[in-house]
């Protein structure tokens, strides 16, 4: 791998907290190397900020491996960056060349308030867990895990699903700020094992009623959420939740 | 004095008879009694969440957005029960006499046979919670190797394992939130414990999104808050892992012990340049199936690819024969050094050795060629359908080494080094997992207990876990069936508002300091000094010298320091100048701890202490403790041991030959 430098042209979204309005700030910045990550080339950023007196630019973050899901920038129209799969911080700078314009913002819907800067609020997807993501087992309940076999494609499938980070970027993908490949992925999980059976019903009416009470918007089935979820969770699940969903209405009347 | 409070009786009975005796609260009382849990990593959230099933009223804190992304989440190979599923002669004992081995004989037996007895236990809770463990085709759940042992005992769920556990627990405690037992504190820090008459009986957090700060009593404190690896500034950890919640209660007469105890992965991406801000693990479970080699000959430049196979040095193999490339992370971390610092270390830095996946593809291939009954298969085929096994054992790790390294890991081998992972030293613990300040309990790795000097791969998971879910909910009751009279204590009692106080005098000083360096310099720095003097190889000198280079930084941090923005709102810098500012004062005390203990064991590797082969080489005479430090003021601790008694294990030199 052939490593370079370069010289970019930022625009970020600054807003100092979710009253204030907010706007782009151009920043110039000098001899990136190919082989930081996107994030590192923000630090270096802020620490030239600091230097200058200014106050830096708040961004979420934390494991900077992929898996956390606390990382959540909107770079060039595309929520996480051009890679597919992959979220920001594993986003490398040699995705760019030199000479580029990179706009950065944060998550926009209006169910993930802006906090400051690029930091937003994704509290309501903790609510919508809260509301039936979860198997009801007290901590002692549980029998001999080799007890429950389950079928390997079922126990894969169920796997694939339970990958999502809850990162957030399918909402801020879609048009319509809908939840649904979030939600969908919680209940594929779950409603895929055995475990999760008894709860089957409540769980998919509750979520998705907490769903809507949180202001996600409907799913028109455009897929731009697939498309940029950096765990590429599928739109199987989302079928998988509306037959779920239906059963589950039709059954209890709700 | 320290008591650990290990129960009598044989090692097989002494958590039996300490359930079946210790004291009870009943419901009614439950309900009155409040517990506070800083920390929802996998020890925090299994904490919270079996405390808020029991019944007691639990307030819970994470610094992050949601306790969903605690560090925990990041553990990627697995987690180990002694299950013997596989039915290769695993058990309690074993597992038990594992750890004890592979920490070198610097943990307690007593808590490490309880650890290897609640093991399989937790696999079961978290297959009822809708763990999605990896299963063999028979719908069984499938087992696969880690270092320092020879039994296969490591549950998994592809190389994401944190995070499916850590997935469980917080559904369990968004279950509790849910019902109204437990309330959650996101993006919330603790900076100061409160204690009233020697007991612990709340913290001061700061609200990281307003800056303000607030008050929170418990009739018992529990801190689950991690470890302090990036007191090296680049390690394994996540960005945000701190010491501050430990280090808070250690200024306030928490012991910390062995603090000098660090564990150093063999398996990272190396580092490319000064603008690292975090190193990457690749997992250990990789070297279940990878071979570990470099050239034969000194600053041989030959693509890995050129270089023929009687010209590499499989060293691991080489030297120990016995365990090959599943040594224990110390010795294979220090063999790693020893190469390159002899100078056959790969690619461009030359502090790097090859992780190799080219014997394993070939063998699965053929493997899957027999299976399908392809006997005249050609190799392109063979190697196919090996990338495609190794594909869905590994493949998240191998797609996570390319988009960081830009190389394909199928096609070349890995590079890889070691980097500090680990913190096997915390606060100080007794059996019960409480502090020596009463009502002050810690788990999961923000404490010092079950790994001894060197942790086994897989079985942090495993610890936080069994701390969370199956020790916390039966010694907590034992605290505090004594309280129940206690009512809750008002927080305008005079020991909230001067902690408070305090908190608020620390913070305007570091703001008021408007120097000329980042908080960001200041941790670079530390980080250099303490993985040039106290990292893999430590001698006396140089951890002398580290102690005054660490005590001249602190002056000029405190002199020279410069944050930006305000108090009252959200302020990152703010946040981690909090935390450099204590990360400081850790890397003293671990260099003294490393300076006291003159002999080498796991993760300790003292120059001056080593076999002709040089290996670690311990003092049993000398070291049989636990160190614990109590801190005395300013750059002053006093040293309290805690004798190490094996009753049952007779300690020998550790050897993977
Ligand atoms: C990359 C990586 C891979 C790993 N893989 C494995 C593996 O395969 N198997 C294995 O057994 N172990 C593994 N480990 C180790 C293991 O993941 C950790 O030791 C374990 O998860 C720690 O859990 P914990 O609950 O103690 O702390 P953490 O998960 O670190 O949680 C700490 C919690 O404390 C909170 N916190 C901290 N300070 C404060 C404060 N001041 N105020 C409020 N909240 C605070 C945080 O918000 C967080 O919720 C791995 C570690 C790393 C780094
Ligand atoms: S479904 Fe994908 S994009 Fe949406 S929260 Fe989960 S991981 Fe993120
Ligand atoms: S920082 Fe954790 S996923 Fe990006």
């Amino acid at each position: 791998m052939e490593h370079y430098t370069m010289n970019l042209t930022l625009k970020v979204w600054r807003q100092k907290n979710k009253n204030d309005r907010g706007g782009f700030i151009t920043y110039k910045v000098k001899d990136i190397s190919s082989e930081m990550s996107f994030l590192e080339m923000f630090d270096v950023l802020n620490e030239r900020l600091i230097e200058e007196s200014e106050e830096p630019i708040a961004f979420d973050h934390d494991c900077r491996e992929g898996i956390c899901g606390m990382c959540s920038m909107y770079i060039n129209g595309r929520p996480h960056g051009p890679w597919e799969g992959t979220t920001t911080c594993q986003l490398h700078m040699r995705a760019f060349k030199d000479g580029d314009t990179i706009v950065v913002e944060p998550w926009r819907a209006n169910s993930f308030p802006v906090i400051k800067d690029l930091i937003v609020d994704r509290t309501s997807f903790d609510r919508i867990i809260q509301a039936g993501g979860f198997i009801s087992v007290n901590t002692g309940n549980a029998v001999d895990g080799n007890s429950i076999p389950i079928e390997k494609a079922k126990a894969d499938d169920s796997f694939a699903a339970a990958a999502c980070i809850g990162c957030g970027a399918c909402v801020a993908a879609c048009k319509n700020s809908s939840a649904m490949l979030f939600v969908s992925a919680k209940v594929s999980h779950l409603a895929l094992l055995p475990q999760g059976e008894p709860e089957k019903k409540t769980r998919v009416l509750n979520m998705i009623a907490q769903m809507d009470k949180e202001g996600f918007g409907g799913c028109t089935n455009t897929g731009a959420c697939e498309a940029v979820c950096p765990k590429e969770i599928s739109l199987d699940n989302i079928a998988r939740l509306n037959q779920e969903f239906i059963g589950a209405s039709v059954k209890t009347g709700k | 004095m320290l008591n650990s409070k290990i129960p009598a009786g044989p090692l097989e009975n002494k958590w039996k008879n300490y359930k079946a005796t210790c004291k009870l609260v009943n419901p009614a009382n439950k309900r009155k009694m409040e517990i506070i849990v800083v920390g929802t990593g996998l020890a925090g959230a299994s904490a919270a969440a079996s405390l808020g099933e029991l019944g007691y009223k639990v307030k819970a804190y994470c610094f992050q957005d949601s306790p969903r992304r605690a560090h925990s989440i990041a553990a990627q190979g697995g987690i180990n029960a002694a299950k013997n599923y596989q039915n290769d002669g695993d058990s309690v004992f074993r597992l038990f006499y594992d750890t004890i081995k592979g920490g070198d004989y610097r943990s307690r037996e007593g808590n490490v046979y309880r650890l290897a007895e609640v093991s399989a236990s937790i696999i079961d809770q978290c297959v009822a919670q809708g763990v999605p463990f990896a299963r063999e085709y028979g719908g069984l759940l499938s087992n696969r190797s880690f270092g320092g042992t020879q039994v296969q005992r490591t549950f998994y769920a592809a190389g994401q394992t944190g995070q499916q556990l850590l997935i469980g627990a917080y559904q369990a405690l968004e279950r509790q939130v849910a019902l109204g037992n437990v309330t959650m504190y996101s993006r919330h820090e603790m900076l100061d414990l409160v204690t009233i008459d020697g007991k612990a009986r709340g913290i001061i957090c700061r609200n990281l999104i307003t800056g303000e700060l607030e008050r929170h009593f418990g009739h018992a404190v529990l801190l689950c808050s991690g470890g302090y690896g990036n007191v090296f500034y680049l390690s394994t950890n996540a960005m945000g892992c701190n010491v501050t919640a430990a280090w808070k209660a250690h200024k306030k007469g928490a012991y910390f012990g062995n603090p000098c105890f660090t564990q150093i992965h063999p398996t990272c991406i190396p580092v490319t340049g000064d603008h690292q801000s975090k190193l990457t693990l690749m997992s250990e479970s990789l070297r279940n199936d990878g071979r570990i080699w470099v050239p034969k000959k000194q600053g041989d430049s030959r693509k890995a690819k050129d270089i023929p196979e009687d010209e590499r040095d499989y060293y691991l193999e080489r030297r120990y024969p016995a365990f090959g490339n599943l040594v224990p992370r110390d010795v294979a971390s220090r063999a790693a050094k020893e190469r390159c610092d002899a100078g056959y270390g790969v690619g461009s830095s030359r502090q790097a050795v090859f992780l190799d996946y080219a014997a394993a593809i070939e063998r699965y291939g053929k493997i899957e060629a027999g299976k399908q009954a392809m006997d005249h298969a050609d190799h392109d085929t063979i190697v196919k359908m090996g990338k495609d096994v190794v594909k869905e054992k590994y493949g998240n790790l191998f797609d996570m080494y390319e988009k960081i390294t830009g190389e394909n890991p199928y096609e070349v081998p890995m590079r890889i080094y070691p980097a500090v992972h680990y913190t096997m030293g915390g606060l100080w613990v007794n059996y019960e997992l409480m502090t020596n300040i009463p009502g002050l309990y810690c788990l999961g790795e923000a404490n010092f207990s079950d790994h001894g000097a060197n942790r086994l791969g897989a079985s942090a998971l495993m610890q936080g876990l069994a701390d969370g879910y199956f020790v916390i909910p039966y010694t907590i009751g034992n605290y505090l069936a004594d309280e129940i009279r206690t009512a809750a204590i008002p927080t305008d009692h005079p020991a909230f508002a001067e902690t408070e106080n305090k908190v608020k005098d620390r913070i305007n000083s570091l703001m008021n300091i408007k120097g000329n360096r980042s908080v960001e310099s200041f941790h670079k720095r530390l980080g250099k000094i303490m993985w040039d003097k106290c990292g893999m190889a430590r001698n006396a000198q140089g951890l002398k010298e580290a102690v005054e280079e660490i005590r001249a930084l602190k002056n000029e941090f405190w002199s020279d320091v410069k944050i930006p923005g305000g108090i009252n709102e959200l302020n990152p810098e703010l946040d981690k100048a909090n935390r450099v500012a204590d990360f400081i004062e850790l890397g003293e005390l671990m260099c003294l701890d490393a300076l006291d203990r003159n002999e080498s064991c796991g993760g300790h590797f003292r120059e001056e202490f080593q076999t002709e082969e040089g290996e670690a080489l311990r003092q049993d005479d000398k070291y049989m403790f636990v160190s614990a430090w109590e801190y005395k003021g300013d750059n002053k601790w006093d040293l309290h041991k805690e004798e190490l008694n094996y009753e049952v294990v007779k300690p020998s030199q550790r050897s993977y030959k």
